[in-house]
């Protein structure tokens, strides 16, 4: 059954998006490394899928819903990126502390 | 003497009134209605009050008129009762509280009396009152005096009389006290109102006594219940009755009593009039008239005392009355003296005898006093001392005053005769002999001293200041009405021609028969009108005479009974150093005393109490207690806040440390227990 292989790789592809959320300082590697954790979740939906073969196809159909929140959230994330770019001329994640007490 | 009286027929008809007697109530209400209206508007009125009080007793007048002639064709005998409350249950039966009204022969009299002279009286006062100060209250103080003396007479049962009592004190103590800025006016009506005060104590117990004996206020049950000879009243009667008939003796001033009335004299002269003749001295009189049948039966043995009570008013106060040079006191005393044949009458026996004269009393007692008024209205001066003459300058007055002075003499054919010669042969009845010649020597005295204040009054020469002149319509038309009245008012009870007045008064439901007389009882007449005579022939030769001075022409001073009147028997003296002094000093000292150091303690000691437990309230319970509660939880939750905030750093990386951390710690505890 290839179902493990799969899993391995999405857990990979998790942990190391989990790392690069939690480690990298810069704002759009922080946004990759989120993309990485969803597109893990994506193949473990995909591949349950492939091996429970539901009959409305339903791994798949979530993969898709995924992969569309994941585009709008990628869009809203780099806009706000950008805009504290060009207020802050800065991209580290720990000079963004303005939301705190 | 048996032979000049017949027995009264035992049964009495009457009916019930139908719709007048059962709207009476009407009667007693009016006058009240009238005190509102007179308190709330009459300022804003032309006679400033006064037409609500005539308007109230000419309706009322109107209204007695007509239950008199009801009463006169059929004779009604009706109570109604509304009852207002009731206490425990004393021997099974609760005691019940009643207001309501009573119409019989003896109310519908007294309703007309009241009703009569208080309606003129009231217009009289309108002159006589006018530009005076206070008119509408004098107005609103009358109209309550005659309504209490309705509600009084009225009365149903014993309560509602204590009331009406009660109202008609008040009202004469406001009214004497209508010029209370002087002190002596004050007092006088201080004085009237503690002798009744001190005299309504005998009544309510007396009141008491019998509603609690019989199980009911109700006069007509009680009377009922003396007339069945009830045992459990027996041994109270006599008690009772005394004391019911002391409550008497304050309101129709009998010796030793009296000594308020003359005093009450402060007032304006239409108050005294008012309550010389109709609303309250007459009170006491209907008192004991209305429980005439209780002291007919089982309170036989108070009846002495009533008797000799009022013999000796009659005879001990009209001698008084020579020596007053206060117009208004010699009319005072002349009152006292003929309610003293009043009450003697009732002692006699003489029930209708009684109240005839209290009949006929009212009207020429009325009329002197308003004549009395008239020419003090003129003179500026109670005393006689100042007047003198007037007979030339005040014709209506002078007429009047003179036909009012012949009926209280008991001249023939003037309404004074018929009443005192009824009343001296119902002394003679009563086999009574020594106050039959008590009675005819006041009888004497009462011609004598009346006609020496006419004497002093009208003739000889003018010697007060200014110029006298008549009174204004509105006073001597009333004067004209009451001497139709004196002379008239005799002429119900003529013995051998008409006795209407006995059968008037002797209708209620319960009542014992009572002798009436056949004819003229010669023994009593005789001496009477011979009295009268020599009475009014003494007066003319003694004061008569023309002098220079009022001194010179009032000189008879018997040496040992001129001061002894003069002072009235010291019983003035004798009341105040005998009990009001001893009394006002020590008491008033000792209520001073108990005031500073007993209440004010109580209220200072209060006060301490309540201070110190509001401070403990304020610092123990509020400060310390709620308020510290309620800082309390809000500095924990300041604390709380201000340690936990530091948890949002604003650092995103920190946040999704912790989030993996729990998510992490979330999984492993899943697979761990699950």
């Amino acid at each position: 059954m290839l179902l493990n292989q799969f899993l391995i790789l999405a857990a990979f592809l998790f942990s190391l998006g989990v790392y690069g959320l939690l480690v990298r300082r810069n704002v759009v590697l922080v946004l990759l490394a989120v993309e990485l954790m969803l597109n893990a979740v994506n193949i473990n939906l995909i591949a349950f899928e492939s091996v429970l073969r539901s009959s409305e196809a339903v791994g798949q159909v979530f993969s898709i819903f995924v992969i569309t929140v994941a585009a709008a959230e990628v869009g809203i994330g780099l806009a706000i990126v950008l805009m504290i770019f060009r207020n802050r001329a800065s991209a580290n994640v720990d000079e963004f502390s303005l939301m705190r007490w | 003497m048996s032979l000049l009286f017949s027995v009264a027929p035992d049964e009495i008809h009457f009916t019930d009134g139908g719709l007048l007697a059962q709207n009476a109530g009407v009667l007693l209400v009016l006058p009240f209605l009238a005190f509102l209206l007179i308190i709330f508007f009459g300022r804003r009125m032309k006679y400033l009050g006064a037409e609500f009080a005539i308007g109230a007793m000419a309706l009322g007048w109107v209204y007695a008129v007509a239950l008199l002639v009801l009463n006169i064709t059929r004779g009604v005998a009706r109570e109604v009762h509304f009852e207002i409350g009731r206490i425990g249950a004393l021997g099974g039966e609760p005691l019940v509280f009643e207001l309501g009204w009573v119409v019989d022969g003896l109310s519908t009299m007294m309703f007309v009396v009241v009703t009569t002279i208080s309606l003129l009286v009231f217009i009289y006062a309108v002159g006589y009152m006018r530009g005076d100060v206070r008119v509408t209250w004098f107005f609103a103080a009358l109209s309550l005096f005659a309504g209490s003396m309705l509600v009084l007479v009225g009365a149903p049962n014993l309560v509602q009389l204590i009331i009406g009592w009660e109202g008609v004190g008040l009202a004469s103590y406001l009214l004497i006290g209508h010029y209370w800025e002087k002190k002596e006016n004050s007092s006088a009506a201080m004085k009237a109102f503690y002798v009744n005060k001190v005299a309504d104590i005998g009544l309510i117990l007396g009141a008491v006594i019998l509603g609690i004996t019989v199980g009911t206020f109700r006069i007509t049950e009680v009377l009922a219940a003396a007339e069945a000879g009830l045992a459990a009243l027996g041994p109270v009667a006599v008690a009772a009755g005394l004391l019911v008939f002391f409550g008497a003796m304050g309101k129709s001033a009998q010796f030793p009593l009296h000594v308020w009335l003359p005093d009450a004299m402060a007032g304006p002269t239409p108050v005294s009039a008012l309550m010389h003749a109709a609303t309250m001295v007459t009170a006491g009189v209907y008192l004991v008239a209305r429980m005439f049948p209780f002291y007919e039966t089982l309170a036989a043995d108070a009846r002495g005392w009533i008797l000799w009570i009022g013999a000796a008013t009659l005879f001990i106060t009209g001698l008084i009355a020579l020596v007053q040079d206060d117009i208004k006191r010699v009319l005072a005393y002349s009152t006292v003296s003929q309610l003293g044949y009043m009450v003697a009458a009732l002692g006699a026996g003489g029930y209708a005898a009684g109240l005839f004269h209290l009949w006929t009393h009212a009207f020429f007692k009325a009329l002197l006093f308003l004549g009395a008024g008239s020419v003090i209205h003129a003179v500026h001066s109670n005393n006689m001392s100042d007047m003198g003459g007037l007979r030339q300058h005040m014709p209506v007055t002078y007429r009047t005053f003179v036909v009012g002075s012949l009926a209280l003499a008991g001249i023939p054919p003037l309404a004074g005769f018929f009443s005192k010669d009824e009343i001296l042969a119902s002394f003679n009845h009563a086999g009574a002999t020594t106050v039959l010649w008590l009675g005819v020597a006041a009888a004497f005295v009462t011609a004598f001293y009346t006609f020496r204040m006419v004497f002093l009054t009208f003739h000889g020469n003018y010697l007060g200041h200014g110029h006298p002149h008549e009174s204004p319509r509105v006073m001597t038309g009333p004067l004209v009405a009451l001497a139709v009245g004196a002379v008239a008012a005799g002429w119900v009870n003529i013995p051998g021609i008409y006795t209407g007045f006995h059968h008037w008064v002797e209708v209620r439901e319960v009542f014992r028969p009572e002798a009436a007389p056949a004819s003229f009882d010669l023994l009593a007449l005789i001496p009477g009108v011979v009295a009268g005579v020599l009475g009014i022939v003494l007066a003319y030769l003694v004061f008569n005479p023309e002098r220079p001075l009022q001194a010179q022409r009032d000189r008879l001073e018997i040496p040992l009974l001129y001061p002894l009147l003069r002072r009235k028997y010291f019983l003035d003296d004798l009341y105040w150093h005998g009990i009001v002094a001893p009394i006002k000093g020590p008491l008033a000292r000792g209520v001073d005393w108990i005031n500073t150091y007993v209440i004010d303690g109580i209220v200072n000691g209060a006060a301490g109490l309540s201070l110190a437990l509001s401070r403990f309230v304020y610092r123990g319970l509020d400060q310390a207690g709620i308020d510290g509660l309620i800082g309390g939880i809000s500095a924990a939750a300041d604390a709380t806040g201000s340690s936990l905030r530091r948890m949002q750093s604003g650092r995103v990386q920190q946040y999704a440390t912790g989030f993996v951390v729990g998510a992490l710690v979330l999984v492993l505890g899943i697979v761990v227990f699950r």
